[in-house]
């Protein structure tokens, strides 16, 4: 039993960025990988066919890169995690080490996946984007700080507005991102509105 | 915000609480699972030791890894094995309806909830896979939800959802002929961009829409969240009635028909009712379009040019640019006459009995090109007898098509329908993301079903209006 849903405040960590938008779950993690029952190991999968080719070489990729390995923190641009529903997708960035990500703009089912998880999903304008993206590179060691409460992103000297949606700002915020136990309080309200339901039978 | 929209009324219909986050707790009125987004949720019950709500309102099928060739078990494949044996147990440990390959009932989860009737008008209907959509297609408020939220789901029968604003989409006029639903979405997400659509239900209506037949109508709503939005509906009408009543449970409860109609008529959109945003599109401008990227927003009608990367917003030339290298075409030369080599007609967006007539109507005396392999994989069991007792399995196969069990598929490659190496495809399902169709390399063309009927004869990208004489929707 997982009662205690930690509160999340902020999260700290170096970043790791990748560029592009329409970013899919496709690429996120291949259909093939999800061929599994558990979510277990994922992480290794996380852009597979970006970061290796047929031979399984690896190419030139971000989660590739040595700077990056211990990165808790991705860095992307317009509507990324487009595509299928598929919870694999922020399971397997965040079983590769990922914590919050900071982008452009999110698919809406990725953003919702990401929460359920606890995964921030910050947006932030172009321009502060590129700019973080920009920066990480030249400072792999250095530390992103990502503000729920006061929703900025802080580097080096610079801090920057970020946005978080309301939801998801009181659900990290107050620990009640995982909502099974919070819904299930309301079992007899549950119970009421399948009664008055037209098209349930009784 | 909006006001007096089915989505408003079906919204508050279904409301338990507000949670301490601001979202609303919603009931879940059907609750469809499969194989692969489902197992990890049914773990996550275990772990908390929690079961099975109201296992009455959930309904399973298998369809993302079962073969669509040999179905004997155990499958070929030990992770499909694996998954099939999981969902087996969990269904039945938990008392779920598992329309199973051996019912006759099987098939692609967004075919099977309509068929059966299942899909009702004003329901809320939520599985693990994006193109829950499509069951907006009865007036249902339909949407796709991660393996977290299946957990929800299974727990409480609710799920935690905020609400989102509302677009009317009108499409005006008539369609011209051989062009079909498939062409109206693809044009609305080239217009309204994949992104267009975040933070929005889609609300289709109009002329076009309304004349639509409800396949032509789940088509669409299907694809709302390649546009970005997570729900698409169509409000119930007569079409959707006359579909309704010949289902299994309106077949077998025929007294709840009438019980029911006046609920569906009652959570149709307000004539006067209020939205967030209006579009209106001319259905008959439109001619068959086609994708010449790597998003499903990057569309054009078969005879236009494919865009110079330079004449597109900023953001989006990038990703043009990258599109254009990968499918290999030029700016300014049309789609027309692109080689394929693989045509692929099925999928949750068109693999439903009309689809398959009006390829089979193109397809019929003709063979398929000599490089081509061609496959016809229908959305259910059921689409596939009715197909059969029609005489289409003998169209496409003395074509030259292979004629399949029910399944994804080839839509995204998870069973060993997959493109080889840097193949093209010329298909009717709903994404050509890079890899989406099983190879890397691969290179995927979206179109309509009879678009993709055209291109397995001819080889290559062909405007279907000039291979044959083709009747309208």
């Amino acid at each position: 039993m997982t009662d205690e849903i930690p509160e999340i405040e902020s999260v700290t960590g170096t970043g790791v960025p990748i560029r592009g938008n329409d970013i899919d779950t496709d690429q996120i993690i291949p259909a093939r990988f999800m061929k599994v029952v558990t979510f277990d190991g994922l992480g290794e999968f996380a852009f597979f066919d970006l970061r290796f080719d047929e031979d399984d070489n690896q190419k030139e990729h971000p989660f590739n890169e040595q700077q990056f390995q211990d990165a808790s923190v991705l860095a992307v641009n317009a509507n990324f995690g487009c595509g299928s529903s598929r919870e694999h997708a922020p399971q397997a960035l965040m079983r590769w080490g990922i914590d919050a990500i900071i982008g452009e703009s999110f698919a809406e089912i990725f953003a919702g996946n990401c929460l359920a998880l606890g995964i921030p999903t910050v947006t932030a304008d172009h321009e502060a984007i590129v700019d973080l993206q920009e920066w990480i590179d030249e400072h792999p060691d250095g530390e992103i700080h990502v503000d729920i409460e006061s929703e900025t992103v802080s580097y080096g000297d610079t801090t920057v507005e970020a946005t978080i949606d309301d939801a998801q700002r009181r659900a990290l915020k107050e620990g009640v991102w995982d909502t099974t136990a919070l819904m299930k309080s309301n079992a007899d309200a549950v119970a009421d509105k399948a009664a008055a339901l037209p098209y349930i039978d009784e | 915000m909006s006001e007096g929209t089915l989505y408003d009324k079906v919204w508050e219909e279904h409301t338990v609480s507000e949670l301490p986050t601001g979202q609303t707790q919603l009931f879940v009125g059907l609750h469809l699972i499969h194989e692969v987004t489902s197992p990890q949720a049914f773990g996550m019950l275990q772990e908390r030791g929690l079961t099975v709500a109201y296992p009455e309102l959930t309904h399973a099928t298998v369809d993302h890894i079962v073969p669509t060739a040999d179905q004997s078990r155990p499958y070929r494949d030990d992770a499909a094995e694996e998954m099939m044996s999981e969902l087996e147990e969990n269904v039945r440990e938990s008392g779920i309806q598992f329309s199973d390959p051996t019912t006759g009932d099987q098939g692609i989860v967004h075919v099977i909830g309509p068929e059966q009737g299942l899909t009702q008008p004003g329901k809320t209907i939520v599985c693990g896979d994006s193109h829950t959509s499509t069951h907006g297609a009865f007036g249902a408020l339909a949407f796709g939800i991660g393996t977290s939220q299946i957990r929800d789901v299974l727990a409480t029968q609710t799920v935690a959802m905020e609400k989102k604003d509302v677009r009317k989409i009108e499409v005006t006029g008539e369609l011209g002929p051989a062009v079909e639903a498939k062409d109206i979405i693809l044009e609305v997400i080239r217009r309204l961009g994949t992104e267009g659509g975040v933070g929005y239900v889609y609300e289709y209506a109009g002329e076009a829409i309304e004349n639509l037949d409800m396949e032509g109508r789940m088509s669409i709503c299907n694809m709302s969240i390649e546009g970005g939005a997570r729900a698409g509906y169509v409000n119930p009408d007569e079409t959707t009635y006359e579909w309704l009543k010949e289902t299994d449970y309106f077949q077998e409860n025929p007294e709840k028909f009438d019980e029911l109609k006046p609920y569906w008529e009652s959570i149709r959109s307000d004539d006067d009712a209020e939205y967030d945003d209006v579009v209106t599109i001319d259905g008959s401008e439109l001619e068959p379009v086609v994708t010449w990227g790597t998003t499903p927003g990057q569309g054009i009608g078969i005879s236009d040019p494919i865009p110079e990367p330079e004449s597109l917003p900023e953001d989006k030339q990038d990703t043009a640019r990258r599109a254009q290298e990968h499918m290999r075409v030029t700016p300014g030369e049309t789609m027309d006459g692109y080689e394929i080599d693989v045509a692929f007609l099925g999928s949750c967006t068109n693999a439903r009995l009309p689809d398959l007539r009006r390829a089979a109507e193109v397809v019929e005396g003709q063979q398929v090109h000599e490089d081509v392999r061609a496959m016809v994989v229908p959305g259910s069991q059921r689409v596939k007898a009715a197909a059969e007792a029609e005489g289409l399995d003998t169209i496409f196969e003395e074509a030259g098509f292979e004629w399949r069990n029910a399944g994804c598929s080839m839509c995204l490659g998870m069973n060993e329908d997959q493109l080889q190496g840097d193949e093209a495809c010329a298909s009717s399902s709903n994404r050509n993301f890079i890899g989406r169709q099983g190879s890397k390399d691969g290179r995927t063309v979206l179109m309509n079903p009879r678009m993709v009927a055209a291109a397995a004869i001819t080889g290559e990208v062909t405007d279907v209006r000039e291979l044959k004489e083709v009747t309208t929707v």
